[in-house]
């Protein structure tokens, strides 16, 4: 079986800070690393390869930085990475994006499974692992927090999380999961896994390596024009309530009341 | 920020940052846990082995990274910066292991450095009775010879691993009139028959790792777990504690390093007479000598470490030292740190306590550091009366 990963690389999100006056996002001296999510799709799909044989493939679009993301993937049980890198894909949104994800993941030859985080902790559409999907013509299921193989059915029996519960589903293959981080813990990288992935050569694949027509990757082919961003401001007054948890009730209650809210 | 550079390849680098890592994310967490509950840390162990760890001393023919004693002490210091009682349960499956890699014949190497390479099987060392702790020669464990078995009696004491690990490698009396080559060394497997442990030893520190006694009832094992030649037993043990003991510095080493780094960080916050005590001179004066003795731990173990891997034999000496340095200093650094941190520094709700406990515990095993010292000593006679002649 071949199992495709798709992994971003975004910037660190305990240091990452914003450019108010810019409204951009300060990447200066902030360390990048892989979107946590991706990390529990790594050990999905490295999980299921360990039970069921075949190979994982990680897949990323972004600078040509990124490579350290897919180093970072094969250093964690993934057997071979992509990057999708070009000039033209600068400034995709999602759309763009899954354009060129799926001309990278057709030029690998197709997947039986493709594994996607739930979203990006910069971006955070949660639009990809979908519109992915669509664009291959895959079945597929978001928010997974188990996952089974059912080889009789050649199914995935997944659980899918949702605000009141969860499903259970059978979704046959070829298929595509976004994963939610507690689908499994992500194992720490093996020396031997970071002394292949130092040495691993990785294939950059552009536009033109994808057949693709530069007016519908990146910017140019992005639909999403984003005008203008802001930092929220918290102007709201706040007040902490003293006291032991008995006076902090009663004041609670009389703040309340005042502001005509009971 | 200067910091002495100690030339590491990038390999190494890596094995430094793996093992950093694994004690940030994985040890650090669950330390405090683990101590109060005296829980061995199996999950840690499932990820030091996931991270090939396990294997860093052993070739790479038996599956492991191929390094040496250098590649070990690095990995011991990180981790021991998260937790000691964890890294000695680690450090004491490479102890179980070297008499094999050093004097194992094929057979045996190919049988058991794969699994401890590993990680699949723990080992662990006995040598250690009741009556016999530096006076190693007092060992009263006997190994006799039946047919095609041996037959060991007897029960060592206060065995790392002990109960949890799967090989053991055993000294026993061979024949007890031979004095120093009265012992033989042997490879026992847990499921042995006659081969049953004690009671979990409950210690001041170093709670997660497991203490037990090792009780040999008329334990027959195959003629072929003799390691080396029949005689070699004490010359085993003390090989296998000159190559290990760097690492017990190391680990004394990391273990004050994480120290300091509270120190400090508390230092820098806790505000008296209306400010930070690290600005009273006596505080920085603590701190500066604390970071001083480290570093300069740090570049004794190093040294050795590379002394070793660079194939000098005659290492009884300069291992002594790097244990005896790093380990008193492991001491002093991990009392001073909870006297900076005061009344707050004695409570659980800070590491400190655990450390200064832990600590204790490198002045003690792998040859208490007064031993040490008479190591040092009687090679120091040895060497002037050579260069006298
Ligand atoms: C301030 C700002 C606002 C934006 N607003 C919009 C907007 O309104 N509409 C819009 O369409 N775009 C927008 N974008 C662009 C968008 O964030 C991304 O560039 C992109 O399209 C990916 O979407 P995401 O980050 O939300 O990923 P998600 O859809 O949240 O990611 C889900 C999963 O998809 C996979 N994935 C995502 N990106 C990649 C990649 N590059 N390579 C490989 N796998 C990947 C990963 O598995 C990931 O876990 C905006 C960007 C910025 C900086
Ligand atoms: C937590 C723990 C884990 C251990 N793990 C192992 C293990 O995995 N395998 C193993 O074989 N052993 C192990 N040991 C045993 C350990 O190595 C011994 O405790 C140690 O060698 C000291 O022996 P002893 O405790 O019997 O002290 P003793 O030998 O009784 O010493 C008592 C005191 O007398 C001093 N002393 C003794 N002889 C001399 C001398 N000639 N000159 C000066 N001072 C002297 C000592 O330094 C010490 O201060 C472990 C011990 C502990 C506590």
């Amino acid at each position: 079986m071949r199992f495709v990963v798709c992994i971003k690389q975004v910037p660190d999100a305990a240091n990452v800070r914003f450019d108010p006056e810019k409204g951009t996002l300060i990447r200066e001296g902030v360390e990048a690393m892989i979107n946590p999510f991706d990390l529990n799709a790594i050990e999905a799909a490295v999980q299921l390869k360990e039970q069921l044989g075949g190979e994982v493939v990680c897949i990323t679009m972004g600078p040509p930085q990124a490579e350290s993301a897919l180093r970072d993937a094969l250093a964690l049980g993934v057997d071979s990475a992509v990057l999708l890198s070009d000039r033209a894909f600068a400034g995709a949104d999602t759309l763009a994006t899954t354009r060129t994800l799926a001309a990278g993941i057709k030029k690998l030859g197709g997947a039986d499974i493709v594994f996607c985080g739930k979203q990006a902790i910069d971006g955070d559409t949660a639009q990809v692992g979908p519109g992915l999907a669509a664009r291959l013509g895959l079945n597929y299921a978001t928010c997974i927090s188990e996952l089974e193989f059912i080889k009789d059915t050649n199914c995935l029996k997944v659980k899918r999380a949702w605000e009141e519960g969860y499903d259970i589903l059978e979704i046959k293959l070829p298929a595509l999961v976004t994963v939610l981080t507690c689908i499994n813990t992500p194992r720490v990288p093996s020396l031997k896994g970071k002394l292949k992935a130092k040495k691993a050569n990785i294939p950059v694949w552009g536009a033109k390596d994808l057949g693709l027509d530069t007016s519908l990757v990146g910017l140019s082919g992005s639909p999403t024009q984003v005008v203008t961003t802001c930092v929220p401001k918290f102007e709201a007054k706040k007040e902490m309530l003293e006291g032991d948890v008995e006076e902090k009730v009663d004041t609670l209650l009389n703040r309340l009341k005042e502001a005509g809210i009971l | 920020m200067g910091k002495v550079n100690y030339f590491l390849t990038e390999e190494q680098q890596m094995i430094v940052d793996l093992a950093r890592q694994i004690a940030e994310e994985k040890i650090v967490p669950v330390r405090a846990e683990l101590d109060e509950k005296e829980e061995f840390p199996w999950d840690i162990m499932k990820d030091l082995a996931q991270a090939d760890l396990f294997g860093l001393y052993i070739p790479e023919e038996y599956g492991g990274l191929g390094g040496g004693c250098f590649e070990n002490c690095l990995a011991l210091e990180q981790l021991a910066w998260g937790c000691i009682a964890v890294t000695t349960t680690y450090a004491a499956s490479a102890l179980g292991g070297y008499p094999i890699l050093l004097f194992g014949n094929d057979e045996q190497k190919s049988k058991y450095l794969p699994d401890i390479a590993s990680g699949k099987k723990l080992a662990a060392f006995g040598l250690t009775e009741a009556n016999a702790g530096s006076d190693a020669g007092a060992i009263q464990t006997t190994a006799v010879e039946d047919g095609d078995y041996w037959v060991l009696n007897g029960t060592k004491q206060w065995i790392t691993n002990g109960g949890e690990a799967e090989i053991y490698t055993i000294i026993a009396l061979t024949d007890k009139h031979k004095g120093p080559r009265g012992a033989s060394a042997f490879i026992v497997e847990k499921s042995d028959p006659g081969f049953s442990f004690g009671k979990k030893e409950r210690k001041m520190g170093l709670r997660a790792s497991a203490t037990r006694e090792l009780i040999f009832n008329d334990c027959r094992i195959p003629k072929d777990r003799l390691l080396g030649r029949r005689g070699q037993g004490f010359i085993i043990a003390m090989k296998t504690l000159d190559l290990a003991r760097p690492g017990i510095g190391a680990i004394g080493v990391g273990l004050a390093q994480a120290a300091l780094d509270e120190a400090v960080k508390y230092a820098k916050e806790r505000i008296q007479f209306g400010q930070p005590i690290m600005s009273f001179q006596a505080i920085q004066h603590m701190l500066a000598d604390m970071a001083t003795q480290i570093e300069a731990a740090r570049a004794l173990v190093y040294s050795v470490a590379r002394t070793i891997d660079a194939g000098e034999k005659d290492i009884a000496k300069l291992a002594a030292m790097a244990k005896l340095f790093a380990t008193d200093m492991a001491m002093k650094v991990t009392t001073d740190a909870v006297q900076i941190l005061g009344g707050y520094g004695y409570m659980k709700d800070y590491p400190v306590e655990k450390m200064m406990r832990d600590a204790k515990i490198l002045q003690i095993y792998e040859g208490t550091n007064q031993i040490q010292r008479n190591v040092i000593g009687q090679a120091l006679n040895k060497e002037y009366t050579i260069k006298k002649k």
